[in-house]
């Protein structure tokens, strides 16, 4: 089957005022399909606004095509696409009541009062807004009113929702929440979700797929295991969630395992894999793959942040180089100042090739 | 205690607005309220005696033998009434599109054009009047360039007619419109402009749906502040309008002036009052529901 959204070499060049040109999409691919929940991910500037404006029509392509379930977008003004957006800001009409504000999208396409008005009832009932209709946006709390710009985007069942960032503004509990609330409600209405953050851990915790950006063009677009686990360039590693990375030179091959070695002289083991001596790698570490052991890499905590279940220490090697950022669940009598080895499982090592 | 100096220091500050007001602006048109209402003197001034026939006069139950009812008064008010609100819409319609180019100049631009609108502040209203009288008249730059390019045979009679007074206004209330329209458009989410486009919404249920209703103070705002100088004006119609362009602004200056009829010049004065003080009320009751709660 097609997928339902298709971007071919999709680019995007912005003047600056100095005369100069950025480049916010470099000829990007990207297919999503139905029901799937998708997230672009990057640092700002990176393109992935440009990307969900272009795909609901308020920033044209100099060049590439979108097309969504074989019809051409191309060109179409955004009044014109099968696709709805909830914005950063939400943009809730402040002179409209909420139930007028959810009922727009019918209104304007000349839905019958009566039918819009069971239409709009329901569609609140969905995101937990039942009986809010009267109010004023203005009387609503932040995440009452996100909830409402969910409720307006929806209503005329898009194939595709675009969600630009809009958990940002809510504080961390009710993000969580909503992280959770809003997967289940793709699963539930089935419509195709491309959602942008730069957040994380938000991307990880509810998308389908990750698309993580930079500059304009696709890093990796991958499951948020796939991301995490083997990230497939240093940015990405170091995008996603906190990483240590080792340049290291392989030392000699011991049977399974790969003794390699960082200019420092920091030891990490790999699979052997068939690797040489002399090779050149980046080893990815995450926190978490460490543990404290009677061998290993010797060092002094620098740092210990107490995070409630897990100790968060950054490890200064003994033999020289960057600290290593480690998370233990069982930190009792660690604290800055401890002396102790760190060990990690071979396999748990995720490796680039080249230094 | 902290309350209570809060208060005095509040009082101290508003005291010299309040005293200012009162004298300059509450007394007099108390004067005013009671004139309309005072016998007019033989040689102008007012003898102290209650007399209605000030309004009688305008509205139609004069006797005939002490006052004469005369329609034109009612007629005059009417046509200040047209002229304002004329000046309103036409004002309204010119600046409404500028407002938005200029709230999408770059700052620099904004700058300069936002003081260009203020420019004629700098000059006198009766001079900038006297230029659109030479501009207007008969051999005047606007006739003899129609005349040149040949679009007309003979020259246009605008000057001293109702099309010169509203020109007029039109041209003397541009800035007071365009000011309070351009903080509202500046002001315009465009974001919901944008989510309108997003919900299916195209440019025109767009512009009536999302921003108009958004620019609502604004176009209030200018309205209000056009729409009341506008009725009371007397020096415009003075300079441009000749007979059939009298309005009731003038109407009060020849009571005040020649005719030396106190009271009848006064009871002119609360008939605008009470014409522009519920256009005002309308204005905000419909500014509120506007706005909502928001």
């Amino acid at each position: 089957m097609a997928p339902l959204l298709e971007i071919r070499a999709a680019r995007r060049d912005f003047a600056t005022p100095e005369g100069g040109k950025i480049c916010a999409l470099d000829g990007v691919d990207l297919d999503v399909d139905a029901n799937e929940f998708v997230t672009l991910l990057g640092p700002s500037g990176c393109g992935k606004t440009t990307l969900l404006r272009a795909i609901s029509g308020f920033e044209m392509l100099d060049s590439g095509t979108i097309r969504l379930g074989g019809t051409d977008l191309t060109g179409l003004p955004p009044f014109r696409r099968p696709v709805n957006t909830v914005f950063q800001s939400y943009a809730l009409f402040g002179h409209m009541t909420v139930a007028r504000n959810v009922g727009y999208a019918l209104e304007v396409a000349g839905v019958a009062k009566a039918q819009r008005e069971a239409e709009v009832a329901e569609t609140l009932e969905k995101v937990g807004l039942g009986g809010m209709g009267a109010r004023k946006p203005g009387q609503l709390s932040g995440g009452q009113r996100q909830r409402v710009a969910l409720a307006r985007a929806i209503i005329a069942k898009p194939r595709l929702l675009l969600l630009d960032e809009p958990l940002s503004a809510l504080d961390r509990n009710l993000r969580q929440q909503m992280q959770i609330e809003l997967k289940s409600l793709q699963h539930r209405l089935g419509i195709a979700f491309i959602f942008v953050t730069h957040d994380q851990e938000e991307a990880l915790t509810m998308s389908d797929r990750i698309v993580v950006m930079r500059a304009g063009g696709i890093q990796q677009i991958g499951t948020p295991r796939d991301i995490y686990r083997h990230p497939r360039n240093r940015f990405v590693a170091e995008f996603i969630g906190e990483t240590n990375l080792f340049s290291v030179t392989v030392d000699r091959v011991e049977g399974g395992t790969a003794l390699t070695r960082t200019a420092e002289g920091v030891q990490v083991l790999l699979p052997a894999d068939g690797r040489k001596t002399g090779e050149r790698l980046t080893a990815i570490l995450r926190p978490a793959d460490f543990t404290i052991a009677a061998q290993g890499i010797l060092g002094t905590v620098a740092r210990a942040v107490y995070l409630g279940p897990d100790l968060h220490l950054s490890v200064t090697p003994d033999c020289g180089g960057p600290d290593i950022s480690v998370i233990v669940r069982d930190g009792l009598g660690v604290g800055e100042g401890t002396r102790l080895h760190l060990a990690h499982d071979p396999a748990r090592v995720h490796v680039l090739e080249g230094g | 205690m902290a309350l209570r100096r809060q208060s005095v220091i509040l009082g101290a500050l508003l005291a010299p607005v309040t005293l200012f007001l009162g004298v300059f602006f509450v007394l007099p048109l108390l004067i005013i309220a009671v004139f309309s209402f005072l016998t007019p003197g033989l040689y102008g001034g007012v003898e102290w005696a209650f007399y209605h026939w000030n309004y009688g006069r305008i509205f139609g139950w004069a006797d005939g033998i002490i006052e004469l009812y005369e329609p034109i008064y009612l007629r005059i008010l009417l046509r200040s009434l047209t002229f304002a609100a004329l000046t309103v819409i036409v004002t309204l319609i010119l600046c409404y599109p500028v407002a938005f180019w200029v709230s999408r100049l770059p700052d620099r631009w904004r700058l300069a054009f936002l003081f260009l609108i203020t420019l004629p502040f700098f000059s006198s209203l009766i001079v900038r009047l006297y230029a659109w009288l030479l501009i207007l008249k008969p051999t005047g730059l606007f006739n003899s360039v129609l005349l040149k390019l040949g679009l007309i045979g003979q020259p246009l009679e605008i000057l001293y007619t109702p099309t010169a007074v509203v020109l007029g206004m039109v041209y003397v209330m541009i800035p007071f419109m365009f000011l309070p329209l351009y903080a509202s458009v500046d002001n315009l989410d465009r974001a919901q402009v944008e989510a309108s486009l997003d919900l299916g919404a195209n440019r025109v249920q767009t512009f009536v749906k999302v921003v108009v209703p958004q620019t609502l103070p604004g176009i209030l705002g200018g309205a209000v502040i056009v729409f009341i100088p506008s009725v009371g004006n007397f020096i415009v119609p003075d300079v441009l309008g000749g007979a059939k362009g009298l309005m009731v602004g003038n109407l009060v200056e020849q009571q005040f002036l020649s005719s030396r009829n106190w009271p009848f010049g006064s009871a002119l004065s609360m008939i605008i009052m009470a014409v522009v003080l519920t256009v005002l009320l309308i204005a905000v009751a419909r500014a509120r529901k506007g706005s909502g709660n928001a």
